[in-house]
């Protein structure tokens, strides 16, 4: 509450004689997010701007009809007057609606040229949009990764009780440095999704094969939460948009020990690694990015999403997985994985090859990082 | 307006008995009680599918069904709504008044007329049947985006893009219909503007009807290439572009919104001037009000589009042509409230009905100029604000319309008057639901709740029960409005000639007996 203004103090006045005190919580949460940066101020005031002159347009149009209706009531022996035109009224109210459209449209122009500015960034990010997840790829440092919802599915089917952030949490964030010029890329890489954050008034769409761009700048340290907000399938409602602005020396660090840890990652490639070592990745990856469809059981949801369980390509056909995590299925909810290291899908694919009963019928081939690498240098050929 | 109407007796034209008389009639008045039935189950059929989202969405989580179904709940309703209910409805008023209105004995092209509506039943047949196929139905929203609806569609998709392929010829020939009724069939002496503003409206709507539903017709068959024949219209990968469909779209999309309520307005006008007493005020006025409204709509489209990324002139032309559109639907409400001033009112339902049209309308329209201020519409652009704006120039606008319409005409249809008791309580109870549903729908999308969410956050939670409870008793409301209608099909206090008082002098549908014959003005009437 501590931000709102003048203006939304009336407005909750308003709103509190209409509805029952019971609704409105500490949390009242009703109207547009003032947001943290100019901008989103910015549209702030205008959105008021115009919401009150609606509310003053409505107050004189209805006002007047209210009271002609009470007044002209034939219950009360009103007689019907005998005029159908007035030439001079109704040039006058047509000037008097276009002159309010001009004051509406000045701000609402200046505002648009600032907000519209695609000038370089001082930190560019490509924003990717996935079914269903977001992936972030920073372009002057070598740091990429995907974000995706970290709810507990038991929260989404009521069998636990939701958190205060449920379904607006993910597990990696996106981590931004204040006061910087932040320009992001947005694109998609299956359907359109579109990358929203209230708090910074930046909603682009995330169009595949196209590049559309948005920036900000964040004066406030803070977790910004948003969403998708184009229809993108099934898990739409299900790949929020968390965003870390944090001081520039933390935003350092944070670089520094992403790069570290990317090191790290590119030498697990070459490791030898045992099943179970695969088998106790592959789950925890499996938890993250495949039970939303896929279920825990591996059973899948028929006919949309398959199950994994006694499939005959877990079971026996382990290059055709490889090709399905690599390349996506055509036409299918099945996108591609390849962006995830090599040691991520070598492990998630024979884990799904080890659990449940496939172990004991399936193969029993496993697939190792090295195997991803020889399948990438085959298909770049 | 005075006419003189010659009579003679035509009983022995009455309709067949049966099944056939619905199949192979070429009445105006029987296709039009067929499309008002046909909108009426479609109403029922749509509306269970939204009790079904607002029922999941009662409480946050995932409890009554999954979001595959969700979306498919969410598309459908969509679809059925504007072409299975809205469309049909005002086309089965245009069918059953047009003719009555303008002295005409019946449509120009009667047997056209009967294939443009038994197409529907086949359209929605082949839709619906989509939803108990193994893939599901269509699920990727009313708006069908490229490639949600195309690469990543459900086969399914094929049987949906035949059916718009349908409701579109039925369309097209209907206004093929109307227009060539209205300019050619009208009474001596009825000029274009001497014309009742309900013939005007459809007139226009006829046209825009005509004009965009090829272009309909065009991107869905684009679609259908893109998905079957290898083309790549909306692929990127092959050189397409998935933007192209949204304009394409929405050059269909938004002439489209106001073929859906140009008519209401019609109504409306109708309405008010016989319940206030008094002519309607600014009739030139109106016309090029509506006239108006549907040039700009051809420019405008692309403000369903400010998030794509289009350059910034093109994103300042959209909001300036969209601000335009806000000067002629102004001049249309200051023109009913200058009807009403100095009249002698009644409040009867159909005059209920057409107070709340233009007061809940208006709403609709502000939030309309909101959204057309594109950086704000940055932060409005598919939550739930947008919902309640749509809604509320769709259900209290064009549905209070197409409500307002039959009890209105009722009287003259069935030859009975309906129980105005019951008539005002279903009013009331549609009006408090319909505010008590659409209007939180407003905070929650401000709040950020985005639109075709199956889950939401838990700080939209209390609002979200509040628009479910509304919602249920909206639906459940409607069954009375049925009950009403049929209440007045079988019996009911008998309907003068005139039905409503002065109404003789407003328009040649009141001169006709209570109800009407079932051939009217064989001997056309001279108006003066």
């Amino acid at each position: 509450m501590a931000y709102l203004s003048k203006f939304s103090f009336k407005f909750y006045q308003i709103i509190f004689l209409i509805l029952p005190a019971t609704l409105l919580g500490e949390a009242a949460d009703y109207n547009m997010s003032v947001g943290v940066t100019e901008v989103s101020r910015e549209i702030f005031d205008l959105h008021m701007l115009i919401f009150w002159v609606c509310v003053w347009i409505g107050v004189v149009v209805f006002g007047i009809m209210f009271w002609s209706l009470w007044k002209y009531r034939k219950s009360k022996g009103a007689v019907a007057a005998d005029f159908d035109d007035n030439f001079w009224l109704e040039i006058g109210w047509t000037v008097a609606a276009t002159l309010i459209l001009v004051v509406i449209a000045v701000p609402s122009t200046q505002v648009m040229v600032k907000a519209y500015d695609d000038a370089e960034g001082e930190i560019n990010i490509m924003v990717t949009g996935h079914q269903w997840k977001w992936h972030y790829k920073y372009l002057e440092d070598d740091i990429s990764f995907f974000s995706n919802l970290s709810t507990d599915p038991e929260q989404i089917y009521n069998k636990m009780p939701k958190g205060e952030f449920y379904l607006k949490e993910v597990d990696e964030p996106l981590v931004i440095p204040i006061n910087k010029r932040i320009r992001f890329l947005i694109t998609g890489n299956d359907v359109i999704h579109s990358w929203w954050v209230p708090d910074f008034a930046v909603k682009q769409d995330a169009i595949p094969g196209f590049i559309n761009t948005a920036w900000t700048n964040v004066p406030e340290p803070g977790i910004y939460r948003g969403n998708c907000t184009e229809l993108c399938g099934i898990r739409h409602a299900f790949m929020p948009v968390v965003v870390r602005a944090v001081e520039q020396e933390e935003y350092d660090a944070w670089v520094v020990e992403k790069v570290m840890l990317a090191e790290q990652e590119k030498l697990l490639t070459s490791k030898e690694w045992t099943t179970e070592e695969l088998f106790e990745r592959g789950e925890g990856f499996y938890q993250t990015n495949c039970v939303a469809c896929h279920q825990v059981n591996g059973q899948g949801i028929p006919p949309v999403f398959p199950a994994l369980e006694g499939s005959q390509i877990t079971l026996n056909d382990a290059p055709r997985q490889i090709e399905i995590l690599m390349e996506g299925v055509q036409g299918a909810a099945m996108a591609s994985y390849a962006g995830y290291s090599e040691v991520d899908i070598a492990a998630v694919i024979t884990y799904t090859r080890q659990a449940w009963s496939n172990g004991e019928n399936g193969d029993g081939v496993i697939v190792t990082p090295q195997d991803i690498v020889a399948y990438k240098n085959k298909t770049e050929l | 307006m005075s006419t003189v109407v010659e009579t003679h007796d035509h009983g022995h034209h009455g309709p067949a008995k049966g099944l056939t008389r619905w199949l192979y009639t070429t009445n105006h008045k029987d296709i039009g009680t067929l499309y008002l039935w046909f909108s009426c189950l479609m109403l029922f059929i749509g509306g269970s599918m939204a009790m079904v989202i607002r029922a999941e969405l009662f409480q946050p989580g995932l409890q009554i069904v999954e979001p595959e179904f969700f979306n498919q709940m969410t598309t459908n309703h969509g679809l059925i709504m504007v072409f299975g209910v809205i469309m049909p409805a005002f086309v089965g008023l245009a069918n059953w008044m047009l003719p009555m209105q303008i002295g005409a004995p019946d449509m120009a092209l009667p047997r056209l007329n009967n294939l443009s509506f038994w197409l529907l039943p086949m359209a929605f047949g082949i839709l619906i049947s989509t939803l108990f196929m193994p893939e599901g139905g269509p699920n990727f929203g009313w708006t069908f985006y490229a490639p949600l609806s195309t690469t990543y569609a459900p086969s399914t998709v094929n049987y949906f893009i035949f059916s718009v392929h349908i409701m579109g010829i039925s369309s097209i020939l209907g206004s093929i219909n109307i227009i060539t009724t209205i300019f050619n069939m009208r009474a001596p002496g009825m000029t274009l503007m001497k014309m009742p503003l309900f013939v005007w409206s459809w007139l226009i709507t006829a046209y825009l009807l005509i004009a965009v539903m090829p272009v309909l017709a065009g991107v869905v068959t684009m679609m259908l290439m893109d998905i079957n024949f290898g083309t790549s219209f909306f692929n990127a990968g092959g050189g397409g572009d998935p933007v192209l469909f949204q304009h394409v779209f929405w050059f269909f999309g938004h002439p489209e919104v106001y073929i859906m309520i140009l008519p209401a307005f019609g109504i409306a006008s109708h309405i008010i001037e016989t319940f206030s007493r008094k002519p309607i005020f600014g009739y030139t006025s109106m016309v090029y009000a509506m006239s108006s409204i549907a040039i700009l709509s051809f420019v405008v489209w692309a403000h369903h589009m400010f998030t794509v990324g289009m350059p910034l002139a093109g994103e300042l032309f959209f909001m300036y042509s969209t601000m335009l559109i806000a000067i002629p639907t102004g001049v249309k409400v200051f023109n009913w409230i200058a009807t009403m001033y100095r009249g002698s009112i009644t409040f009867e339902t159909p005059m209920l009905f057409a107070i709340a049209f233009v007061a809940l309308f208006t709403i609709g329209g502000f939030s309309g100029l909101m959204l057309a201020i594109v950086p704000a519409d940055f932060q409005y652009h598919d939550t739930y604000f947008v919902v309640a704006h749509f809604h509320y120039v769709l259900v209290p606008g064009s549905l209070f319309g197409i409500i307002a319409g039959v009890y209105y005409w009722l009287p003259k249809w069935t030859g009975n008057m309906y129980d105005e008791t019951l008539g005002q309580l279903h009013f009331w109870l549609t009006f408090i639901s319909v505010n008590l549903t659409f209007f939180p729908m407003h905070f929650v999308g401000l709040a950020g709740m985005p639109r075709r969410y199956p889950d939401y956050a838990l700080q939209f939670a209390d609002f979200n029960m509040v628009i479910s409870v509304g919602a249920f008793l909206f639906g459940i409301t409607q069954l009375l409005l049925v009950f009403i209608v049929i209440k007045s099909i079988r019996a009911g206090k008998k309907a003068k000639p005139e039905v409503w008082e002065g109404a003789g002098e407003l328009g040649l549908e009141w001169t006709l007996e209570s109800p009407a014959p079932y051939h009217t003005f064989t001997v056309q009437p001279q108006v003066k």
